[in-house]
């Protein structure tokens, strides 16, 4: 059906009370996305879009059988927040929060990992399996379900191609952002492990941009797996300076490293179809599926 | 966020990293009381910029008495000082550090970064100091030495050990060492830098080991628990542009095209660049007002766009997401008209209502050309800038 996220997933919104937070609260319960608790410390006992909310995500957990959580607290608290839903037994915890400190990541994964629990982002727009359940922030009327899984580094790019998918006729599995930040949570690779795995995903959608080595290690993924599905790609930023920050705080080359030509290259070296024009995305993708497309 | 020279030694100074001793001069008279200050018999003059490469632009130089000092200083002072990292325009030199010369047996690399691979702070060090460090990587990389710092903990000594006796050093010298790159290390937790740098490392011909350069960078997301670092940022190392846009809490890199780009998102904003760039004219700048992008962003955003005298076009895409289309379309006519826009405008909206969005666009009697699709707006960008399609 999808990864990671589905109808049956029981979300606990931390950061719930704050303006965000309760914004992207309301649109994840229009979205049909079961909201069955918020965290505040300090404001238990109040009820707000009718959902509780708790002074911690331990109770939270006891009282509503939340398993997945979305975090809207401010960058200072956010990598507390995230250690707190993983101790509390959450198994997905999605970071929405941006400017974290890369410290206080570096922290928080290994303490996740302990607890067996997913992270995805920060800096992130997060997660939605469409027509089942959305944790996030992305718009939820340009997904349609379907069976193309969709990876991004980005979030309005997700929403640009996602956008071009459907309207080409097509629809998604899951689409997950995996956030901006020189460190998040789950990577390409881990992705892609699932998606191969998902019986309903068909292909796969790579969105990458410039900074880091993600893209290259995917590719190198897909090339020693003999990766099952077809994957395609992009990657934003092919006229981007070089030691200048791009926005995310992971978009950025150093030295020699993180070029978006290169990330083309070992894509197209693992058999990735690489789509170079962004307002072709959609209508190359599905015409390469309907003819025939392998992995 | 990077500093300056003379503020990385300064913290290499509270954290018991030895630095020769120095100070800071604006003129050259203050050069030379420096200088006078200290024994001698050398001093060396350097230029405060931030970018590397200085000494072959002409920004450093090592003289022999007080008087030498402020000539050096008068040249350095007030130059714009071009290296491989200032780009053409190069930097003009406002600051220059005055420094006891050391005499030096070997030169070592040391550098405490952020590895985004590993996920933790690495030590990088190498007996090939005062090279571009990427140059030994990429040619000989059997001569850096690196080790991981386990997330939360502090370096152990072994692990420093390691590093300094591949290095070849003598084991009196590994022991001093091994305490320096330790305090390096906890700079860096401490104050979240994602990059410390010492490039050269000197090892003096008395045997001991004195931070000859220093580079650091530290995590903008984490200045704001760290007022003393904060308080470390030149204003005047950032383009004027740039600093404009910070203040406006807007996301903006100068580039040397003349198409200008406002885009919502950091991702969506490069992929813009990259269509402007396919269609055959060139982007001005990279600019994200954010993923939900409002009016006032908008506003401010032309602001921005429009001081930058080679903007001869924009394009602007937004794609609507939560933030309805009508609403956005709304904010760019307002700002638009607030602005007096004299150039040429492409506007690519999608998402919510985005019907309702064309048409308030359409009506608002402004010059705007409207586009459909990606594609469709690059195409009208070439047209408006007579780039080849």
């Amino acid at each position: 059906m999808s990864i990671l996220l589905n109808k049956d997933s029981r979300l606990v919104i931390q950061g719930m009370t704050g303006k965000e937070g309760l914004f992207h609260a309301e649109q994840m319960i229009e979205y049909g996305s079961q909201v069955v608790a918020g965290v505040t410390p300090g404001k238990a006992g109040q009820e707000v879009l009718g959902v509780p909310i708790f002074n911690t995500v331990a109770e939270a957990v006891i009282k509503t059988g939340a398993n997945v959580s979305v975090i809207f607290v401010p960058s200072m608290m956010a990598a507390d927040a995230a250690c707190e839903a993983a101790e509390a037994g959450i198994k997905l915890v999605v970071v929405i929060t941006e400017h974290i400190p890369v410290m206080d990541m570096i922290r928080v994964k290994p303490f996740l990992t302990a607890h067996k629990t997913y992270l995805i982002g920060p800096n992130c727009p997060g997660i939605i399996s469409p027509g089942q359940s959305k944790a996030g922030i992305m718009p939820g009327y340009i997904h349609q379900q379907g069976t193309i899984g969709v990876i991004s580094r980005s979030g309005t790019l997700t929403y640009e191609v996602v956008d071009q998918i459907s309207k080409a006729g097509m629809g998604q599995s899951t689409c997950i952002g995996i956030g901006g930040d020189p460190i998040v949570g789950l990577h390409f690779i881990d992705l892609l492990t699932f998606f191969a795995e998902d019986q309903d995903t068909e292909a796969v959608c790579l969105i990458g941009e410039i900074g880091g080595d993600a893209e290259e290690k995917a590719a190198a993924y897909i090339k020693e797996s003999h990766y099952p599905k077809p994957v395609f790609g992009f990657v934003a930023g092919l006229t981007a300076p070089p030691g200048k920050r791009m926005g995310h705080a992971g978009a950025i080359i150093s030295g020699s490293k993180g070029r978006a030509g290169d990330k083309i290259a070992a894509m197209e070296g693992a058999g990735i179809q690489v789509i170079k024009t962004l307002g072709e995305f959609g209508r190359q993708v599905t015409e390469s599926l309907k003819n025939g497309a392998k992995g | 966020m990077n500093v300056h020279e003379y503020q990385a030694k300064n913290l290499f100074k509270e954290f018991q990293i030895p630095v020769p001793q120095g100070g800071l001069a604006i003129t050259p008279r203050e050069a030379r009381s420096i200088a006078e200050s200290m024994p001698g018999p050398v001093w060396v003059v350097k230029a405060q910029i931030h970018a590397g490469g200085r000494g072959k632009g002409g920004g450093v130089k090592v003289v022999h008495s007080p008087a030498d000092v402020e000539t050096a200083a008068a040249q350095i002072l007030g130059m714009t000082l071009v290296t491989h990292q200032t780009g053409p325009q190069g930097k003009l030199v406002r600051k220059v550090w005055i420094e006891q010369g050391t005499e030096v047996s070997r030169e070592l690399y040391l550098a405490v970064v952020l590895d985004r691979g590993a996920e933790c702070l690495a030590v990088m060090a190498s007996p090939d100091g005062g090279m571009d460090i990427e140059e030994v990587a990429a040619k000989t990389p059997e001569r850096i030495f690196t080790t991981h710092v386990v997330p939360g903990q502090l370096l152990w000594p072994f692990q420093a050990r390691k590093l300094l006796f591949g290095c070849g050093l003598e084991p009196k010298q590994v022991l001093s060492g091994a305490a320096l790159i330790q305090n390096l290390v906890r700079l860096a937790w401490e104050k979240e830098a994602t990059l410390v740098e010492i490039n050269p490392l000197a090892l003096t011909t008395d045997g001991r080991l004195v931070a000859l350069d220093g580079k650091i960078n530290f995590d903008e997301s984490a200045l704001k628990r760290h007022n003393d670092i904060a308080a470390l940022e030149d204003p005047t190392e950032t383009d004027p542009l740039e600093r404009q846009a910070v203040d406006l809490g807007l996301n903006y890199i100068r580039l040397q095209g003349n198409v200008g780009t406002m885009v919502n998102g950091a991702g969506l904003a490069m992929a813009t660049m990259d269509v402007i760039k396919q269609a055959g004219a060139e982007p001005a700048n990279f600019l994200d007002v954010g993923g939900g992008a409002s009016e006032e962003m908008v506003t401010k955003g032309f602001e921005v766009i429009l001081s930058d005298p080679q903007v001869k076009a924009i394009l602007i895409n937004i794609f609507g997401g939560i933030l309805r289309c009508d609403t956005l379309a709304s904010g760019v006519v307002a700002a638009a008209k607030k602005v007096n826009l004299k150039v040429p405008l492409v506007v690519r909206l999608e998402g919510t209502n985005v019907e309702d969005g064309r048409r308030i666009l359409a009506e608002s009697g402004l010059n705007f050309e409207v586009a459909g699709s990606l594609s469709e707006a690059a195409a009208k960008i070439a047209q408006v800038t007579g780039g080849a399609q």
